[in-house]
């Protein structure tokens, strides 16, 4: 679950990680509200969406005005920069070109800059361990960084039985240059987020950048920070933060009836059992020359009712052309999933062409089911053959 | 021969009288697999009432009295990881654990606790291990699989069937099939695995299946380019698949992911790895079992 850079700072400023004065405003008015709070006589108003490149991304509705981001010096000022945002659809590396409508602004204190560091937390599949990433090269294209330039990522793992450790921070800190105070500063900002990361279950958090001021202090600028999922059982306060907004609808409803759904933008509609055999069903389809509407795992458990909710999602999305069913039951009953087959293609009055992939366990009971519904299903006998099926039957209309 | 389980693996059950363990209990047992009691703690020292097998509290007390000398995991998600610290804690030689969905940071515990103690871990988040015509621990449906000389190792389940499928039609059958689950924390990743198949007399050849995220099947290629191809090693053919080639690249918030791994992941980077280490790339996951005729023809 990801949240938003308002929400990630006033987190993180509860564990006791540096961050600078701010408050979120939902109008005009409001933002200019919150700037009287602060003392100035900089502000600094960001646009809040779930995506990244806000400072370089542009507004839809003003393509050639200035950006997600922006530093002003009045009170005046801040209402104007609001206004430009509220309400407006920002495009960014990270949106798409469909962009994200901000809802609201995080008016912010300013800040003396001296420099700019990247600084991100998770837990590396490599080591298994909680690791603290950082580099010299804050605010810039982190990615091409660690493409590019492997050797200025600094990374240290943390053994969870011992935590963190002083020497882990200094280890980074004097790898980044820092000095003086700064060491300890760094030291205490690090270990802060390293716990605020273990007790609420992070998945990713990223200060980037990560700034050191002219007077020596340690601040972020910026935060993100998302939520292992499978945690937040356990977390039920952090629910309250969920955006729900900021999700595509259809995933948005696929979750609620615990379906695994990504939209994407090609015409042929998947159901899979499975997330790996879900994604090698795209690649087939690809293969043969068409393209993926979605990504959906039924999951192992698939009953009727959650068969026709799922068929219910894929059909919402007015570029399927075709729908392809690719079932290897294991825990998942080819029987079960044909009933719910026959019950979704009659409640949806399903109008675009089905192909059916079953293998596995009750098979042959399962495509009986299929073949006595009197229903115009395609049946395959394996997965380039359903792949084949389907693509033909869209080309074909 | 074969990997990890065969018909001297006595198995037990932890989340023995639940809905799950007590089904794919009842499922191992009538593939002819030795399964010989588990836990549910608070019901110890009763019989399960489908299986006829005796429940413990504990699994110390569940390996005392049956010699137990591997676990399977149903526990749901939020006590998964207390059940394979149990396991550890006990000394169960082999741990496989189903549960999907357990928290990265109570996996992070667990793998620390693995390191320094007997126990070897499978899972979380697979279908189990399967030894065919021995033993079947797991979710993954018996009757696809047949007796025979390839080992097949892969991080997605329905993949797994898939390959055993492909496979037991080409007539070639597996040694062993072990699924080291999804999940970015694990026990067994794919070089533990491959080492075991070089290892098996009875694995005449390999298929692994990978996916995008992370970078084990890099590390698992290039074992196999020291450890297995070339003069004097096994040179046992290997077919490879990654899953994922035409996933949108993540919609994340955060680059950490990206950032730690340099951009090294894709899909296509791995094929590049498998091929560049002498695995034959399938170009579609219907091709698996034809690949590997093919490669084993030379």
């Amino acid at each position: 679950m990801n949240i938003h850079e308002y929400q990630a700072k006033e987190l993180l400023r509860r564990y006791g990680v540096a961050v600078l004065d701010g408050h979120v405003a939902w109008t005009p008015e409001e933002a200019a509200a919150a700037a009287k709070a602060l003392p100035g006589p900089v502000y600094v108003v960001k646009s809040q969406i779930h995506a990244g490149g806000r400072g370089a991304g542009r507004f839809k509705e003003d393509p050639n005005g200035k950006g997600g981001v922006r530093v002003v010096k009045s009170v005046d000022d801040v209402r104007t920069a609001a206004e430009a945002m509220i309400g407006k659809t920002l495009v960014t590396k990270q949106t798409g070109e469909h962009g994200k409508v901000v809802s609201r602004v995080y008016v912010e204190d300013g800040c003396d800059i001296k420099r700019e560091l990247y600084l991100g937390l998770l837990v590396d599949r490599a080591t298994s361990r909680l690791t603290v990433m950082a580099s010299t090269e804050g605010g810039m294209e982190i990615e091409e960084v660690a493409e590019n330039h492997p050797e200025k990522i600094l990374k240290v793992a943390i053994d969870p039985a011992a935590g963190i450790s002083g020497f882990h921070c200094r280890k980074l800190a004097f790898g980044l240059g820092l000095e003086g105070k700064q060491v300890a500063a760094f030291t205490k900002f690090v270990t802060a987020l390293y716990g605020a990361f273990v007790e609420l279950d992070c998945m990713i958090v990223e200060i980037n950048p990560l700034v050191v001021t002219g007077a020596g202090e340690i601040v972020a600028l910026d935060a993100k920070v998302s939520f292992d999922d499978s945690a937040l059982f356990r977390h039920k306060e952090l629910e309250a933060l969920r955006d729900e907004s900021e999700m595509d609808p259809k995933e948005l409803d696929a979750g609620k009836h615990d379906l695994n759904y990504v939209a994407l933008d090609g015409e042929i509609g998947c159901m899979v059992n499975g997330a790996g055999l879900a994604m090698a069903t795209m690649d087939i389809i690809k293969l043969y020359g068409s393209s993926p509407a979605n990504f959906l795992d039924v999951g192992g458990t698939a009953n009727a009712a959650r068969v026709t909710e799922a068929f219910r999602i894929i059909t919402s999305d007015p570029n399927v052309k075709a729908i392809l069913v690719n079932i290897f039951g294991g825990i998942a009953k080819c029987d079960m999933i044909a009933e719910g087959i026959v019950a979704a293609t009659k409640t949806l009055h399903l109008k675009v062409p089905l192909v059916v992939r079953l293998e596995g366990t009750n098979v042959d009971l399962g495509k009986k089911i299929l073949a006595e519904s009197g229903l115009a299903i395609i049946p395959a006998d394996n997965l380039a053959d359903a792949a084949q099926k389907v693509v033909a039957a869209v080309k074909g209309a | 021969m074969a990997v990890l389980v065969d018909k001297n693996t006595r198995v037990m059950t932890q989340g023995f009288t639940g809905a799950q363990g007590t089904f794919h209990a009842s499922q191992g047992i009538a593939y002819g697999s030795t399964y010989v009691g588990g836990t549910t703690p608070g019901k110890g020292g009763t019989m399960h009432p489908e299986l006829n097998l005796p429940v413990f509290d504990t699994v110390a007390e569940c390996v005392a009295k049956t010699q137990a000398n591997a676990s399977v995991i149903y526990v749901p998600a939020p006590f998964a990881a207390d059940a394979i610290l149990e396991a550890i804690d006990a000394e169960v030689p082999l741990v496989i654990c189903i549960t999907e969905g357990i928290p990265v940071l109570d996996m992070v515990k667990v793998k620390r606790a693995l390191s320094g103690s007997r126990t070897t871990l499978v899972g979380p988040n697979c279908p189990g291990v399967i030894t065919p015509g021995e033993c079947k621990i797991g979710i993954m449906p018996g009757h696809i699989h047949k007796r025979g000389s390839v080992g097949v190792v892969s991080r997605s389940g329905t993949l797994t069937y898939e390959a055993v499928a492909q496979t037991s039609a080409a007539g070639l059958g597996q040694s062993s099939c072990v699924g080291i689950g999804g999940d970015p924390v694990k026990g067994m990743d794919f070089i533990d695995v491959l080492e075991l198949f070089l290892k098996d007399e009875e694995t005449k050849s390999i298929v692994m299946i990978g996916e995008i995220g992370g970078q084990s099947e890099m590390i698992g290629a290039d074992f196999l380019k020291r450890e297995n191809f070339g003069p004097g090693k096994p040179n046992k053919p290997v077919v490879g698949f990654i899953a994922g080639a035409t996933a949108p690249p993540g919609r994340r918030m955060g680059h950490a992911g990206a950032v730690i791994s340099g951009g090294k992941d894709t899909a296509e980077a791995k094929m590049e790895a498998m091929k560049s280490a002498g695995i034959h790339v399938a170009d579609s996951p219907s091709a698996l079992g034809s690949t590997m005729v093919k490669a084993l023809k030379g």
